[in-house]
Protein backbone atom coordinates (compact mmCIF):
# COMPACT_ATOMS: atom_id res chain seq x y z
CA UNK A 1 0.00 0.00 0.00
CA UNK A 2 1.21 3.70 -0.33
CA UNK A 3 2.34 4.77 2.80
CA UNK A 4 3.93 1.79 3.52
CA UNK A 5 4.62 0.64 7.51
CA UNK A 6 3.88 4.31 8.49
CA UNK A 7 2.54 3.77 11.61
CA UNK A 8 -1.56 4.62 12.47
CA UNK A 9 -3.27 5.50 15.81
CA UNK A 10 -6.40 4.86 16.62
CA UNK A 11 -7.06 6.44 20.09
CA UNK A 12 -10.51 6.33 21.99
CA UNK A 13 -10.26 8.68 25.40
CA UNK A 14 -13.26 8.27 27.42
CA UNK A 15 -15.69 7.79 24.98
CA UNK A 16 -19.91 8.49 26.18
CA UNK A 17 -22.53 8.70 23.62
CA UNK A 18 -25.81 9.38 24.41
CA UNK A 19 -29.25 9.13 21.70
CA UNK A 20 -31.36 11.91 21.62
CA UNK A 21 -34.50 9.44 23.47
CA UNK A 22 -31.74 9.37 26.41
CA UNK A 23 -30.24 6.27 26.00
CA UNK A 24 -26.48 5.74 27.39
CA UNK A 25 -24.83 3.96 24.37
CA UNK A 26 -21.50 3.98 25.84
CA UNK A 27 -19.81 5.56 28.86
CA UNK A 28 -16.24 6.86 30.02
CA UNK A 29 -14.88 3.84 26.65
CA UNK A 30 -11.43 3.61 26.47
CA UNK A 31 -8.45 2.25 24.54
CA UNK A 32 -5.80 2.52 21.83
CA UNK A 33 -4.59 0.75 18.72
CA UNK A 34 -1.47 1.23 16.96
CA UNK A 35 -0.95 -0.05 13.40
CA UNK A 36 -0.48 -2.86 12.37
CA UNK A 37 -3.55 -4.58 13.86
CA UNK A 38 -6.12 -6.60 13.33
CA UNK A 39 -8.85 -6.12 16.19
CA UNK A 40 -12.04 -8.07 17.32
CA UNK A 41 -14.73 -5.98 18.92
CA UNK A 42 -16.60 -8.00 20.90
CA UNK A 43 -20.08 -8.14 23.04
CA UNK A 44 -23.65 -8.93 23.56
CA UNK A 45 -26.13 -6.81 21.11
CA UNK A 46 -26.60 -3.69 22.51
CA UNK A 47 -23.45 -3.77 24.21
CA UNK A 48 -22.49 -0.16 22.05
CA UNK A 49 -20.64 -1.64 19.27
CA UNK A 50 -22.22 -0.29 16.62
CA UNK A 51 -22.39 2.90 18.53
CA UNK A 52 -18.29 2.91 18.67
CA UNK A 53 -18.40 2.32 15.23
CA UNK A 54 -20.49 5.30 14.93
CA UNK A 55 -18.52 7.05 16.11
CA UNK A 56 -15.44 6.22 14.46
CA UNK A 57 -16.67 6.84 11.24
CA UNK A 58 -18.48 10.29 12.90
CA UNK A 59 -22.08 9.69 12.67
CA UNK A 60 -22.40 10.42 16.04
CA UNK A 61 -21.03 13.13 18.13
CA UNK A 62 -19.89 12.18 21.98
CA UNK A 63 -21.37 13.63 24.74
CA UNK A 64 -17.64 13.87 26.26
CA UNK A 65 -14.60 12.19 25.52
CA UNK A 66 -13.07 11.99 22.19
CA UNK A 67 -11.74 9.88 19.08
CA UNK A 68 -8.92 10.32 17.26
CA UNK A 69 -7.15 8.83 14.41
CA UNK A 70 -3.35 9.59 13.89
CA UNK A 71 -3.24 12.59 16.74
CA UNK A 72 -6.58 14.07 14.45
CA UNK A 73 -10.14 14.85 15.56
CA UNK A 74 -12.24 11.95 13.42
CA UNK A 75 -13.41 15.17 11.15
CA UNK A 76 -9.97 15.52 10.23
CA UNK A 77 -9.27 11.91 9.11
CA UNK A 78 -12.50 11.66 7.31
CA UNK A 79 -11.50 14.53 5.17
CA UNK A 80 -8.03 12.64 4.95
CA UNK A 81 -9.92 9.54 3.66
CA UNK A 82 -8.70 7.55 6.07
CA UNK A 83 -11.35 5.58 7.46
CA UNK A 84 -13.17 3.33 5.28
CA UNK A 85 -15.92 0.62 6.54
CA UNK A 86 -17.56 -2.62 5.31
CA UNK A 87 -21.11 -2.65 5.82
CA UNK A 88 -22.91 -5.59 6.98
CA UNK A 89 -24.97 -7.62 4.00
CA UNK A 90 -28.07 -6.34 5.82
CA UNK A 91 -27.95 -2.68 5.64
CA UNK A 92 -27.32 -2.87 1.72
CA UNK A 93 -30.01 -2.61 -0.75
CA UNK A 94 -28.81 -5.92 -3.33
CA UNK A 95 -31.65 -4.78 -6.25
CA UNK A 96 -29.65 -1.65 -6.62
CA UNK A 97 -28.88 -0.86 -10.24
CA UNK A 98 -25.27 -0.83 -9.64
CA UNK A 99 -22.36 -3.14 -10.89
CA UNK A 100 -19.36 -4.33 -8.79
CA UNK A 101 -17.26 -1.52 -10.63
CA UNK A 102 -19.70 1.16 -9.57
CA UNK A 103 -19.68 0.20 -6.28
CA UNK A 104 -15.69 0.23 -5.85
CA UNK A 105 -15.34 3.45 -7.82
CA UNK A 106 -17.58 4.72 -4.85
CA UNK A 107 -14.84 4.42 -2.77
CA UNK A 108 -12.76 7.03 -4.99
CA UNK A 109 -15.54 9.55 -4.64
CA UNK A 110 -13.66 11.40 -2.24
CA UNK A 111 -10.88 11.93 -4.13
CA UNK A 112 -12.94 13.12 -7.33
CA UNK A 113 -14.07 16.42 -8.24
CA UNK A 114 -17.34 17.46 -7.31
CA UNK A 115 -18.74 15.93 -10.88
CA UNK A 116 -17.11 12.32 -9.96
CA UNK A 117 -16.13 11.94 -13.30
CA UNK A 118 -13.29 8.85 -12.70
CA UNK A 119 -9.87 9.85 -13.58
CA UNK A 120 -7.53 7.71 -15.03
CA UNK A 121 -5.44 7.20 -11.57
CA UNK A 122 -9.01 6.32 -9.90
CA UNK A 123 -9.33 3.40 -13.18
CA UNK A 124 -6.27 2.13 -12.32
CA UNK A 125 -7.13 1.85 -8.24
CA UNK A 126 -10.61 0.22 -8.53
CA UNK A 127 -8.93 -2.54 -10.86
CA UNK A 128 -6.05 -2.99 -9.02
CA UNK A 129 -8.08 -3.34 -5.93
CA UNK A 130 -10.97 -5.86 -7.79
CA UNK A 131 -8.02 -7.76 -8.95
CA UNK A 132 -6.84 -8.01 -5.28
CA UNK A 133 -9.88 -9.45 -4.03
CA UNK A 134 -10.62 -11.47 -7.01
CA UNK A 135 -13.27 -9.81 -8.32
CA UNK A 136 -11.94 -8.16 -11.33
CA UNK A 137 -14.03 -11.06 -14.00
CA UNK A 138 -17.41 -9.72 -12.50
CA UNK A 139 -16.72 -6.16 -12.29
CA UNK A 140 -19.94 -5.60 -14.81
CA UNK A 141 -22.35 -7.97 -12.13
CA UNK A 142 -25.36 -6.87 -10.93
CA UNK A 143 -24.60 -6.83 -7.21
CA UNK A 144 -27.51 -8.72 -6.30
CA UNK A 145 -26.15 -11.58 -8.48
CA UNK A 146 -23.40 -12.31 -6.69
CA UNK A 147 -22.55 -14.76 -3.97
CA UNK A 148 -22.67 -13.82 0.21
CA UNK A 149 -18.72 -14.08 -0.10
CA UNK A 150 -18.73 -12.33 -3.62
CA UNK A 151 -20.57 -9.12 -2.05
CA UNK A 152 -18.07 -8.96 0.84
CA UNK A 153 -15.43 -9.02 -1.16
CA UNK A 154 -16.95 -6.02 -3.17
CA UNK A 155 -16.82 -3.94 -0.67
CA UNK A 156 -13.75 -4.46 0.25
CA UNK A 157 -12.44 -3.72 -2.86
CA UNK A 158 -14.32 -0.59 -1.97
CA UNK A 159 -12.45 0.13 0.71
CA UNK A 160 -9.40 -0.72 -1.16
CA UNK A 161 -9.93 1.53 -3.76
CA UNK A 162 -10.41 4.48 -1.23
CA UNK A 163 -7.20 3.36 0.27
CA UNK A 164 -8.78 3.51 3.96
CA UNK A 165 -5.75 2.86 7.00
CA UNK A 166 -8.56 2.54 9.47
CA UNK A 167 -11.08 -0.46 8.34
CA UNK A 168 -14.17 -1.19 9.82
CA UNK A 169 -15.35 -4.29 9.18
CA UNK A 170 -19.31 -5.66 11.06
CA UNK A 171 -19.67 -8.98 10.54
CA UNK A 172 -17.11 -10.18 8.03
CA UNK A 173 -18.17 -13.31 7.57
CA UNK A 174 -21.74 -14.19 8.03
CA UNK A 175 -22.71 -15.47 4.86
CA UNK A 176 -19.42 -16.18 3.37
CA UNK A 177 -18.02 -19.36 2.37
CA UNK A 178 -14.98 -20.90 4.22
CA UNK A 179 -12.99 -20.16 0.90
CA UNK A 180 -13.33 -16.32 0.95
CA UNK A 181 -13.27 -16.35 4.45
CA UNK A 182 -9.94 -17.66 4.24
CA UNK A 183 -9.05 -15.12 1.15
CA UNK A 184 -10.34 -12.32 3.27
CA UNK A 185 -8.03 -13.00 6.42
CA UNK A 186 -5.27 -13.11 4.13
CA UNK A 187 -5.90 -9.96 3.00
CA UNK A 188 -6.76 -9.04 6.00
CA UNK A 189 -3.18 -10.15 7.65
CA UNK A 190 -1.56 -8.48 4.13
CA UNK A 191 -3.23 -4.61 5.04
CA UNK A 192 -1.97 -5.39 9.09
CA UNK A 193 1.70 -6.10 7.29
CA UNK A 194 0.88 -2.55 5.47
CA UNK A 195 0.32 -0.38 9.04
CA UNK A 196 -3.16 -0.52 8.63
CA UNK A 197 -5.52 -0.69 11.47
CA UNK A 198 -8.32 -3.06 11.03
CA UNK A 199 -11.39 -3.22 13.30
CA UNK A 200 -13.82 -6.35 13.33
CA UNK A 201 -17.19 -6.68 14.98
CA UNK A 202 -18.48 -9.91 15.15
CA UNK A 203 -20.15 -12.35 16.97
CA UNK A 204 -18.15 -15.17 15.96
CA UNK A 205 -15.87 -15.81 19.36
CA UNK A 206 -14.63 -18.57 17.77
CA UNK A 207 -12.99 -16.95 14.60
CA UNK A 208 -11.67 -14.36 16.75
CA UNK A 209 -8.05 -16.48 18.05
CA UNK A 210 -8.27 -17.39 14.61
CA UNK A 211 -7.49 -14.23 13.07
CA UNK A 212 -7.50 -11.21 15.70
CA UNK A 213 -4.38 -9.90 17.18
CA UNK A 214 -6.38 -7.69 19.47
CA UNK A 215 -9.43 -7.90 21.11
CA UNK A 216 -11.50 -5.09 22.41
CA UNK A 217 -14.24 -6.25 24.52
CA UNK A 218 -17.40 -4.21 24.88
CA UNK A 219 -20.42 -3.77 27.75
CA UNK A 220 -21.60 -0.31 27.67
CA UNK A 221 -18.13 0.80 27.66
CA UNK A 222 -14.68 -0.99 27.47
CA UNK A 223 -14.01 -3.88 30.05
CA UNK A 224 -11.05 -5.09 28.83
CA UNK A 225 -8.52 -4.47 25.41
CA UNK A 226 -5.06 -5.70 24.30
CA UNK A 227 -3.48 -8.68 22.49
CA UNK A 228 -5.86 -11.58 22.31
CA UNK A 229 -3.93 -14.23 24.00
CA UNK A 230 -4.30 -11.84 27.46
CA UNK A 231 -7.43 -10.60 26.89
CA UNK A 232 -9.62 -12.97 25.46
CA UNK A 233 -9.97 -15.13 28.44
CA UNK A 234 -12.89 -17.00 30.26
CA UNK A 235 -13.16 -15.02 33.44
CA UNK A 236 -13.31 -11.64 30.83
CA UNK A 237 -15.72 -13.50 28.22
CA UNK A 238 -18.15 -14.24 30.63
CA UNK A 239 -17.96 -10.63 32.28
CA UNK A 240 -18.53 -9.51 28.98
CA UNK A 241 -21.59 -12.08 28.19
CA UNK A 242 -22.98 -12.45 31.85
CA UNK A 243 -25.15 -15.24 31.29
CA UNK A 244 -26.08 -15.10 27.71
CA UNK A 245 -23.20 -17.61 26.31
CA UNK A 246 -24.26 -21.17 25.74
CA UNK A 247 -21.58 -23.24 27.41
CA UNK A 248 -20.72 -27.15 27.31
CA UNK A 249 -18.62 -28.09 30.07
CA UNK A 250 -17.48 -31.75 29.69
CA UNK A 251 -16.29 -32.08 32.88
CA UNK A 252 -18.63 -35.50 33.28
CA UNK A 253 -18.49 -36.44 29.45
CA UNK A 254 -16.82 -39.75 28.33
CA UNK A 255 -14.55 -37.28 26.31
CA UNK A 256 -12.18 -37.26 29.10
CA UNK A 257 -12.22 -40.73 29.49
CA UNK A 258 -10.95 -41.17 25.94
CA UNK A 259 -7.86 -39.07 26.57
CA UNK A 260 -8.00 -37.17 30.21
CA UNK A 261 -8.44 -33.77 28.59
CA UNK A 262 -11.21 -31.08 29.93
CA UNK A 263 -12.54 -28.95 27.25
CA UNK A 264 -15.10 -25.85 27.46
CA UNK A 265 -16.77 -24.28 24.86
CA UNK A 266 -18.60 -21.10 24.68
CA UNK A 267 -20.64 -20.11 21.79
CA UNK A 268 -22.77 -17.00 20.55
CA UNK A 269 -22.92 -17.81 16.84
CA UNK A 270 -22.62 -20.51 14.85
CA UNK A 271 -18.75 -21.80 15.86
CA UNK A 272 -18.13 -22.05 18.98
CA UNK A 273 -15.09 -20.68 21.33
CA UNK A 274 -12.94 -23.55 22.81
CA UNK A 275 -11.01 -23.15 26.11
CA UNK A 276 -8.25 -26.47 27.02
CA UNK A 277 -8.17 -27.75 30.24
CA UNK A 278 -6.04 -24.46 31.91
CA UNK A 279 -8.63 -21.89 30.29
CA UNK A 280 -5.89 -21.39 27.27
CA UNK A 281 -7.37 -20.72 24.01
CA UNK A 282 -7.68 -23.72 21.44
CA UNK A 283 -7.19 -22.41 18.19
CA UNK A 284 -8.98 -24.19 14.91
CA UNK A 285 -5.18 -24.87 13.76
CA UNK A 286 -2.40 -24.05 16.79
CA UNK A 287 0.80 -24.42 14.98
CA UNK A 288 -0.78 -22.00 12.18
CA UNK A 289 -1.05 -19.53 14.87
CA UNK A 290 2.01 -20.25 16.52
CA UNK A 291 3.46 -19.34 13.21
CA UNK A 292 1.88 -15.96 12.88
CA UNK A 293 2.95 -14.92 16.19
CA UNK A 294 6.17 -15.28 15.69
CA UNK A 295 6.43 -13.82 12.35
CA UNK A 296 4.64 -11.17 13.84
CA UNK A 297 7.04 -10.90 17.04
CA UNK A 298 9.88 -10.63 13.94
CA UNK A 299 7.90 -8.02 12.08
CA UNK A 300 7.89 -5.32 15.34
CA UNK A 301 11.69 -6.28 15.60
CA UNK B 1 -53.73 11.25 -39.96
CA UNK B 2 -55.54 13.98 -39.02
CA UNK B 3 -56.08 11.51 -35.87
CA UNK B 4 -52.52 12.18 -35.20
CA UNK B 5 -52.35 15.98 -36.77
CA UNK B 6 -55.29 17.68 -35.18
CA UNK B 7 -54.55 18.37 -31.72
CA UNK B 8 -51.47 20.15 -33.08
CA UNK B 9 -53.57 22.82 -35.10
CA UNK B 10 -54.00 24.98 -32.42
CA UNK B 11 -50.87 26.72 -30.32
CA UNK B 12 -52.51 25.86 -26.86
CA UNK B 13 -52.18 22.06 -27.79
CA UNK B 14 -48.91 22.57 -28.98
CA UNK B 15 -47.56 24.22 -25.72
CA UNK B 16 -49.19 21.35 -23.62
CA UNK B 17 -46.99 19.12 -25.52
CA UNK B 18 -43.94 20.86 -24.99
CA UNK B 19 -44.28 21.40 -21.43
CA UNK B 20 -46.09 18.15 -20.51
CA UNK B 21 -43.27 16.40 -21.88
CA UNK B 22 -40.38 18.49 -20.52
CA UNK B 23 -42.19 18.17 -17.13
CA UNK B 24 -42.53 14.29 -17.17
CA UNK B 25 -39.13 14.04 -18.11
CA UNK B 26 -37.71 16.38 -15.48
CA UNK B 27 -40.08 14.45 -12.99
CA UNK B 28 -38.77 10.78 -14.39
CA UNK B 29 -34.94 12.11 -13.97
CA UNK B 30 -36.31 12.33 -9.87
CA UNK B 31 -38.54 9.78 -10.13
CA UNK B 32 -35.37 7.58 -10.14
CA UNK B 33 -33.49 8.73 -7.00
CA UNK B 34 -36.65 8.54 -5.16
CA UNK B 35 -37.73 5.10 -6.04
CA UNK B 36 -34.15 3.90 -4.92
CA UNK B 37 -33.85 5.95 -1.92
CA UNK B 38 -37.49 4.84 -0.73
CA UNK B 39 -38.85 8.30 -0.62
CA UNK B 40 -42.73 7.48 -3.11
CA UNK B 41 -44.23 8.43 0.08
CA UNK B 42 -42.57 10.95 0.58
CA UNK B 43 -43.16 12.54 -2.46
CA UNK B 44 -46.91 11.85 -2.13
CA UNK B 45 -46.80 14.06 1.29
CA UNK B 46 -44.65 17.04 0.20
CA UNK B 47 -47.33 17.22 -2.99
CA UNK B 48 -50.08 17.48 -0.74
CA UNK B 49 -48.36 19.91 1.93
CA UNK B 50 -47.61 22.70 -0.84
CA UNK B 51 -51.38 23.06 -0.73
CA UNK B 52 -51.39 25.59 2.09
CA UNK B 53 -48.09 27.72 1.46
CA UNK B 54 -49.31 28.22 -2.16
CA UNK B 55 -52.83 30.25 -0.90
CA UNK B 56 -50.87 31.61 2.03
CA UNK B 57 -48.32 33.31 -0.99
CA UNK B 58 -50.99 34.16 -2.85
CA UNK B 59 -52.92 36.05 0.13
CA UNK B 60 -49.31 37.46 0.53
CA UNK B 61 -49.11 38.51 -2.64
CA UNK B 62 -45.65 36.32 -3.39
CA UNK B 63 -45.02 33.99 -6.17
CA UNK B 64 -46.78 30.67 -5.36
CA UNK B 65 -43.57 28.77 -5.86
CA UNK B 66 -41.73 30.11 -2.94
CA UNK B 67 -44.67 29.29 -0.66
CA UNK B 68 -45.27 25.91 -2.14
CA UNK B 69 -41.55 25.24 -1.54
CA UNK B 70 -41.32 26.55 2.20
CA UNK B 71 -44.79 24.47 3.25
CA UNK B 72 -42.96 21.06 1.39
CA UNK B 73 -39.55 21.52 3.51
CA UNK B 74 -41.66 22.12 6.60
CA UNK B 75 -43.65 18.91 5.80
CA UNK B 76 -40.84 16.96 5.07
CA UNK B 77 -38.38 18.31 7.98
CA UNK B 78 -41.00 18.09 10.84
CA UNK B 79 -41.97 14.82 9.98
CA UNK B 80 -38.25 13.98 10.82
CA UNK B 81 -38.36 16.19 13.95
CA UNK B 82 -41.22 14.37 15.46
CA UNK B 83 -39.83 11.00 14.25
CA UNK B 84 -37.23 11.67 15.88
CA UNK B 85 -38.62 12.72 19.41
CA UNK B 86 -41.46 10.56 19.80
CA UNK B 87 -41.73 7.29 19.24
CA UNK B 88 -44.54 6.81 16.43
CA UNK B 89 -42.68 5.58 13.28
CA UNK B 90 -41.94 7.52 10.19
CA UNK B 91 -44.48 6.94 7.59
CA UNK B 92 -47.78 7.15 10.74
CA UNK B 93 -45.92 10.83 11.10
CA UNK B 94 -45.91 11.39 7.76
CA UNK B 95 -49.57 10.35 7.22
CA UNK B 96 -50.93 12.73 10.24
CA UNK B 97 -48.33 16.08 8.66
CA UNK B 98 -48.89 16.08 5.21
CA UNK B 99 -53.47 15.10 5.43
CA UNK B 100 -52.82 17.98 8.22
CA UNK B 101 -51.72 20.46 6.00
CA UNK B 102 -53.64 19.66 3.29
CA UNK B 103 -56.79 20.04 4.80
CA UNK B 104 -55.08 23.31 6.59
CA UNK B 105 -54.58 24.22 3.10
CA UNK B 106 -58.43 23.02 1.65
CA UNK B 107 -59.87 25.27 4.85
CA UNK B 108 -57.41 28.44 4.20
CA UNK B 109 -58.92 28.31 0.15
CA UNK B 110 -62.17 28.04 0.68
CA UNK B 111 -61.80 31.53 3.25
CA UNK B 112 -59.66 33.33 0.96
CA UNK B 113 -61.92 34.74 -2.04
CA UNK B 114 -59.54 34.13 -5.56
CA UNK B 115 -59.56 33.54 -8.95
CA UNK B 116 -58.00 30.53 -8.80
CA UNK B 117 -59.76 27.24 -9.36
CA UNK B 118 -59.46 24.35 -6.53
CA UNK B 119 -59.32 21.82 -9.27
CA UNK B 120 -56.54 23.20 -11.37
CA UNK B 121 -54.32 22.97 -8.34
CA UNK B 122 -55.51 18.98 -7.56
CA UNK B 123 -55.67 17.73 -11.05
CA UNK B 124 -53.56 20.58 -13.31
CA UNK B 125 -54.35 22.12 -16.26
CA UNK B 126 -52.08 22.08 -18.71
CA UNK B 127 -54.05 23.46 -21.54
CA UNK B 128 -54.48 26.78 -19.80
CA UNK B 129 -51.41 27.45 -19.15
CA UNK B 130 -49.90 31.40 -19.55
CA UNK B 131 -47.04 32.52 -21.34
CA UNK B 132 -45.16 33.70 -18.50
CA UNK B 133 -45.69 30.25 -16.74
CA UNK B 134 -44.61 28.46 -19.70
CA UNK B 135 -41.19 30.18 -19.34
CA UNK B 136 -41.24 30.16 -15.83
CA UNK B 137 -41.96 26.09 -15.82
CA UNK B 138 -39.03 25.76 -18.18
CA UNK B 139 -36.87 27.85 -16.64
CA UNK B 140 -36.86 26.45 -12.94
CA UNK B 141 -37.50 22.75 -14.44
CA UNK B 142 -34.21 23.58 -16.60
CA UNK B 143 -32.23 24.32 -13.41
CA UNK B 144 -34.05 21.10 -11.23
CA UNK B 145 -32.65 19.40 -14.07
CA UNK B 146 -29.07 20.21 -14.18
CA UNK B 147 -28.44 20.35 -10.32
CA UNK B 148 -29.50 16.50 -10.63
CA UNK B 149 -27.41 15.49 -12.81
CA UNK B 150 -24.15 17.40 -12.37
CA UNK B 151 -24.84 16.06 -8.93
CA UNK B 152 -26.64 12.59 -9.81
CA UNK B 153 -23.62 10.26 -8.65
CA UNK B 154 -23.63 12.37 -5.06
CA UNK B 155 -27.27 11.84 -5.20
CA UNK B 156 -26.81 8.20 -6.14
CA UNK B 157 -24.31 7.47 -3.40
CA UNK B 158 -26.56 9.05 -0.87
CA UNK B 159 -29.39 6.75 -1.58
CA UNK B 160 -27.33 3.30 -2.09
CA UNK B 161 -25.11 4.12 1.04
CA UNK B 162 -25.27 7.10 3.06
CA UNK B 163 -22.33 5.73 5.65
CA UNK B 164 -19.89 5.71 2.38
CA UNK B 165 -20.83 9.14 1.79
CA UNK B 166 -19.96 10.23 5.59
CA UNK B 167 -16.93 8.22 6.19
CA UNK B 168 -15.19 10.38 3.04
CA UNK B 169 -16.51 13.44 4.48
CA UNK B 170 -18.82 14.08 1.82
CA UNK B 171 -21.92 16.60 2.77
CA UNK B 172 -24.08 13.84 2.84
CA UNK B 173 -26.88 15.98 5.07
CA UNK B 174 -26.35 18.39 2.51
CA UNK B 175 -27.35 16.33 0.01
CA UNK B 176 -29.91 14.97 1.55
CA UNK B 177 -31.93 17.86 2.01
CA UNK B 178 -30.80 18.89 -1.47
CA UNK B 179 -33.07 16.05 -2.93
CA UNK B 180 -35.67 17.23 -0.59
CA UNK B 181 -35.64 20.43 -1.92
CA UNK B 182 -35.57 19.72 -5.84
CA UNK B 183 -38.64 17.06 -4.98
CA UNK B 184 -40.45 19.86 -3.28
CA UNK B 185 -39.24 22.01 -6.36
CA UNK B 186 -40.17 19.77 -8.98
CA UNK B 187 -43.44 19.44 -7.24
CA UNK B 188 -44.44 23.05 -7.44
CA UNK B 189 -43.19 22.99 -11.19
CA UNK B 190 -45.28 20.33 -12.36
CA UNK B 191 -48.60 21.63 -10.35
CA UNK B 192 -49.41 23.13 -13.76
CA UNK B 193 -49.73 20.31 -15.26
CA UNK B 194 -50.83 17.08 -13.09
CA UNK B 195 -51.92 19.01 -10.13
CA UNK B 196 -51.27 17.89 -6.45
CA UNK B 197 -53.19 14.63 -6.60
CA UNK B 198 -51.33 12.89 -9.78
CA UNK B 199 -47.71 14.77 -9.23
CA UNK B 200 -46.81 11.75 -6.92
CA UNK B 201 -47.25 9.50 -9.99
CA UNK B 202 -45.12 11.65 -12.17
CA UNK B 203 -42.21 11.18 -9.31
CA UNK B 204 -42.79 7.35 -8.85
CA UNK B 205 -43.96 5.77 -11.80
CA UNK B 206 -41.07 6.06 -14.21
CA UNK B 207 -38.57 5.29 -12.14
CA UNK B 208 -39.92 2.04 -11.01
CA UNK B 209 -40.92 1.22 -14.64
CA UNK B 210 -37.07 1.88 -15.49
CA UNK B 211 -36.11 -0.37 -12.00
CA UNK B 212 -38.03 -3.25 -13.60
CA UNK B 213 -35.94 -2.93 -17.18
CA UNK B 214 -32.66 -2.33 -16.29
CA UNK B 215 -29.70 -2.85 -14.04
CA UNK B 216 -27.47 0.18 -14.99
CA UNK B 217 -28.34 3.31 -13.42
CA UNK B 218 -27.51 5.93 -16.51
CA UNK B 219 -29.70 3.43 -18.47
CA UNK B 220 -32.39 3.37 -15.66
CA UNK B 221 -32.34 7.13 -16.17
CA UNK B 222 -32.95 7.01 -20.30
CA UNK B 223 -35.67 4.59 -19.54
CA UNK B 224 -37.68 6.43 -17.54
CA UNK B 225 -37.21 9.35 -19.36
CA UNK B 226 -39.07 7.48 -22.22
CA UNK B 227 -40.98 6.05 -21.15
CA UNK B 228 -42.14 9.13 -18.78
CA UNK B 229 -42.58 10.83 -22.57
CA UNK B 230 -44.35 8.05 -24.20
CA UNK B 231 -47.15 8.29 -22.15
CA UNK B 232 -46.92 12.32 -22.15
CA UNK B 233 -47.78 11.88 -25.46
CA UNK B 234 -50.07 9.21 -25.72
CA UNK B 235 -52.49 11.04 -22.21
CA UNK B 236 -51.93 14.18 -24.11
CA UNK B 237 -53.73 12.62 -27.31
CA UNK B 238 -56.39 10.59 -25.76
CA UNK B 239 -57.48 13.71 -23.34
CA UNK B 240 -57.86 15.16 -26.83
CA UNK B 241 -59.85 12.81 -28.54
CA UNK B 242 -62.20 11.60 -25.43
CA UNK B 243 -61.64 15.20 -23.88
CA UNK B 244 -60.87 13.88 -20.51
CA UNK B 245 -58.60 15.65 -17.55
CA UNK B 246 -55.26 15.74 -18.97
CA UNK B 247 -53.03 15.18 -16.29
CA UNK B 248 -55.42 12.19 -15.36
CA UNK B 249 -54.65 10.76 -19.18
CA UNK B 250 -51.22 11.24 -18.48
CA UNK B 251 -50.90 9.17 -15.10
CA UNK B 252 -53.18 6.60 -16.76
CA UNK B 253 -50.79 5.79 -19.64
CA UNK B 254 -48.04 5.94 -17.58
CA UNK B 255 -49.87 3.39 -14.81
CA UNK B 256 -50.63 1.15 -18.08
CA UNK B 257 -46.75 1.15 -18.73
CA UNK B 258 -45.99 0.05 -15.35
CA UNK B 259 -48.35 -2.83 -15.62
CA UNK B 260 -46.75 -3.76 -19.10
CA UNK B 261 -43.26 -3.56 -17.50
CA UNK B 262 -44.32 -5.61 -14.78
CA UNK B 263 -45.23 -8.41 -16.72
CA UNK B 264 -42.75 -8.09 -19.91
CA UNK B 265 -39.75 -6.84 -18.55
CA UNK B 266 -37.37 -8.79 -20.14
CA UNK B 267 -35.49 -9.74 -16.84
CA UNK B 268 -37.76 -9.05 -13.47
CA UNK B 269 -40.93 -9.42 -15.41
CA UNK B 270 -43.16 -11.90 -13.89
CA UNK B 271 -43.12 -14.11 -16.99
CA UNK B 272 -39.83 -14.42 -17.07
CA UNK B 273 -39.73 -15.08 -13.27
CA UNK B 274 -42.54 -17.16 -13.98
CA UNK B 275 -40.42 -19.58 -16.08
CA UNK B 276 -37.48 -19.40 -14.44
CA UNK B 277 -35.44 -18.13 -17.23
CA UNK B 278 -33.94 -15.39 -14.97
CA UNK B 279 -30.09 -15.65 -15.01
CA UNK B 280 -28.78 -17.10 -11.46
CA UNK B 281 -25.61 -16.50 -10.05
Amino acid sequence: MNSGNHSHRLEVAGLSVAYANGHLALHGASFHLAGGAICALVGVNGSGKSTLFRSIMGFVTPQSGSVTIDGMPVRAALKRNLVAYVPQAEEVDWQFPVSVWDVAMMGRYGAMNFMRIPRAVDKVKVEESLRRVSMWEFKDRQIGELSGGQKKRVFLARALAQGGRIILLDEPFTGVDVKTEEAIIVLLRELRAAGCIILVSTHNLGSVPEFCDQVVLINRTVLAYGPTADVFTEQNLAAAFGGVLRQFQFDQSTIQNHDGRAVRILTDDERPLIFGKDGHLEYKDREEHEELLRQRSEEHD
Amino acid sequence: MSFLLDPFQSVVMRDAFVIGVFVASMCAILSCFLVLKGWSLMGDAVSHAVLPGIVLAYIVGIPLGIGAFASGLICAVSTGFIKQNSRIKEDTVMGVVFTGMFAFGLVLFSRTPSEMHLDHILVGNILGITASQFWQTLGMGSLILIVTLILRRDLLLICFDPGQARVMALPDRFLNYLLLGLLSLAIVVSLQVVGIILVVAMLVTPGSIAHLWTDRFDKMLQIAVASATGSTVIGIFISYHIDASTGACIVLAQALGFVGSLIFAPKYGLITKRKGLRPGI
